[in-house]
């Protein structure tokens, strides 16, 4: 039952750090190697506006996201929209902008000491007889809210509707009036919030560390990858495929070797079906 | 009278020296054979003479085989990304398999540096060749996904399963005894592998891999394996990585999970981008300059890091042609403005 109930809320985890990677990859085909960077950037942001500027805590959550927002965008703005379409060079730039962010915390501001943002809810209750803490309950929730948020976002509302629809034919989509370069700056704000909230939620449960940009970026990486890069579908299923393997890793065999399984995953899964689980003919032509 | 630059454009002419130079007028003149050999002559010796003028400056001077070493991952890099199309972000897993293997070499069999770093790095470079063989079907994005992995991967192996010194690495390795045995063999490997992937790239073979690069599909057409080329490919670049690792290891005598480290594998990308994608020597100029900048910059630890990855991208996003393109368009081209 432990194993069930930890499967879960590791797979949810895993789907939390992958939305945002997921979201800005599918609208405009970027693969945001800065990923990571936002995430933590985010928990850095709202530790300061919660410790040294003291506001609220829900107060601080929307701060820090609002400014992760606009941190994205500006990305996508001002450096990334001058090299679309050179994949090469997109990954190296956001890879590079990522690492200039992390690095730079973890200089600037990320060093002794430990951050911690405290948990919305103390306290843990029995679930099935496993013991369970509130902030994991809510990390689960928020993915569920996440996850059909941005279901309704996309199918229902005008905006998300446009996204879907650059994501699916971009020429189309051009036709239609729906401008490409601005759909990839609101993709990318999107996805840096969806960053953003992972963070939140995630980081109550241990302390803000640089390295956390990079595990989340392999993580998100892993699980796009397995899902196949693009596909939501995909990816949810396949953070419930690593999620699992990783917990039953940690309690068969040893911790170490958690990040190993995602690792191996991704090798598997590009050497033997390279479009991933839900990936399309279509992008089966661009990998191989 | 303003001219606005939408009524003219930029007109690119190559020089009458250049295109003489190109052919068997070269040897017409002194001032031609000047013109063509002075850049070459410029890098060669100034690269040779680097670790006489900086003897002043001992600090430097070990600077200088880091540099090399970079440089020789750089090469590999540029040779691999711009010549193959496969960009590979996992120079450090090069690095590590070379250091590795010279460690292991001098401790358990007790082999001098003179055996080991011959063995390490073609060894090496067969063995990292083998574990990219399964990957190699895979192009850009996705090479470049799995190949950033594997120094990932390897750390986390080694530190898992405990093997090989795990966390601590492995100490004790000898050391060349020499320094100028260490600057001149790091120095000679840059120049040779330089010299020798020019010259490849002019060959028959360069053809087929400047074809995998532009149209795969075309080449395969041609009933030509490109598997075959691109493991080619990646085998030239793992043996100068594995180079490069195997005398870092003798110089700061240890191996370690450091040697899998990002710098290995983020450097030599900026260094080829800030020097130039395409020609080689410009990723060494890269090195030349950016690893005195991080030499520079180790008292502010991490932010080094931080620093060249906005060099990076900053030349990336705005200078994308790279500092040697640059030159080598100045020196053999003019430029006019012409009406349209």
């Amino acid at each position: 039952m432990e194993i069930v109930i930890y499967g879960i809320i590791n797979s949810i985890t895993l789907t939390l750090m992958a939305l945002g990677f997921s979201l800005v990859y599918g609208v405009s085909r970027l693969p945001n190697f800065a990923h990571g960077a936002l995430y933590v950037l985010t928990g850095y942001l709202a530790w300061l506006l919660l410790n040294r500027v003291g506001l609220y805590y829900p107060l601080a959550i929307i701060g820090a996201l609002a400014l992760t927002g606009i941190i994205g965008a500006a990305m996508y703005y001002f450096v990334l929209v001058r090299i679309r379409g050179m994949p090469i060079s997109e990954i190296i730039a956001s890879y590079a902008i990522g690492l200039a962010i992390l690095e730079g915390l973890r200089w600037g501001g990320l060093k002794g000491g430990t951050f911690t943002l405290p948990p919305f809810i103390e306290g843990s209750t029995q679930l099935f007889g496993v013991s369970v803490d509130y902030q994991r309950l809510i990390v689960v929730a928020a993915g569920l809210l996440l996850i059909g948020g941005l279901w309704l976002f996309v199918s229902k509302t005008k905006l998300g509707l446009a996204l879907k629809g650059i994501a699916q034919d971009e020429r189309a989509a051009l036709t239609l009036g729906i401008d490409s370069d601005r759909m990839a700056v609101v993709s990318m704000a999107l996805g840096s919030v969806l960053a953003g909230i992972a963070a939140l939620v995630l980081f109550p449960l241990g302390s803000i560390v640089v390295e956390a940009g990079y595990q989340v970026l392999i993580m998100a990486v892993a699980v796009c990858i397995v899902g196949g890069l693009g596909s939501w579908n995909g990816a949810i299923l396949a953070s419930f495929l690593i999620g699992f393997a990783q917990i039953l890793t940690v309690s068969f065999i040893a911790t170490h070797f958690q990040v190993v399984v995602a690792l191996v995953a991704i090798v598997v899964t590009l050497i033997s079906r390279p479009s991933g689980l839900f990936g399309r003919q279509k992008e089966l032509e661009e990998r191989v | 009278m303003a001219e606005t630059t939408q009524d003219r454009r930029k007109e690119r002419l190559d020089r009458g020296i250049k295109v003489r130079t190109d052919s068997v007028y070269a040897i017409s003149h002194w001032q031609e054979m000047t013109y063509m050999l002075a850049p070459r002559l410029v890098f060669i010796l100034g690269l040779l003479a680097l670790p006489l003028i900086l003897s002043f400056f001992p600090y430097w001077q070990r600077v200088i085989s880091i540099v090399c070493i970079y440089a020789l991952l750089a090469v590999g890099f540029d040779f691999l990304a711009n010549h193959v199309g496969l960009v590979s972000l996992g120079g450090g897993f090069y690095v590590g398999v070379g250091a590795y293997m010279a460690a292991l070499l001098n401790l358990k069999f007790g082999l001098p540096p003179v055996v080991t770093v011959p063995i390490a790095t073609f060894a090496g470079g067969v063995f990292c060749t083998l574990l990219f063989l399964p990957c190699l079907p895979l192009r850009g994005v996705y090479f470049a996904i799995v190949s950033l992995m594997f120094p990932l991967l390897a750390g986390r192996v080694i530190e898992a399963l405990d093997i090989f010194g795990g966390t601590d690495g492995l100490l004790g390795v000898e050391s060349f005894g020499n320094p100028w045995v260490e600057r001149y063999l790091l120095i000679g490997s840059v120049l040779v592998a330089v010299f020798v992937l020019r010259r490849l790239l002019i060959e028959d073979v360069g053809l087929v891999f400047r074809g995998v690069k532009d149209n795969d599909q075309a080449v395969k057409a041609s009933a030509i394996n490109i598997t075959v080329y691109k493991a080619l490919g990646v085998y030239f670049a793992s043996t100068l990585g594995c180079l490069g690792g195997a005398c870092l290891t003798h110089i700061y005598m240890w191996a370690g999970l450091s040697q899998f480290a990002l710098d290995y594998s983020i450097i030599p990308i900026a260094a080829t981008v800030v020097g130039g994608g395409g020609t080689l020597i410009g990723s060494v100029l890269g090195c030349l300059i950016l690893v005195p900048i991080s030499e520079m910059l180790r008292d502010f630890g991490t932010l080094r890091i931080a620093v060249y990855a906005l060099i990076l991208t900053a030349f990336i996003v705005y200078k994308s042609e790279g500092l040697m393109n640059y030159g080598a368009r100045k020196y053999e081209q003019f430029e006019r403005w012409v009406r349209i």
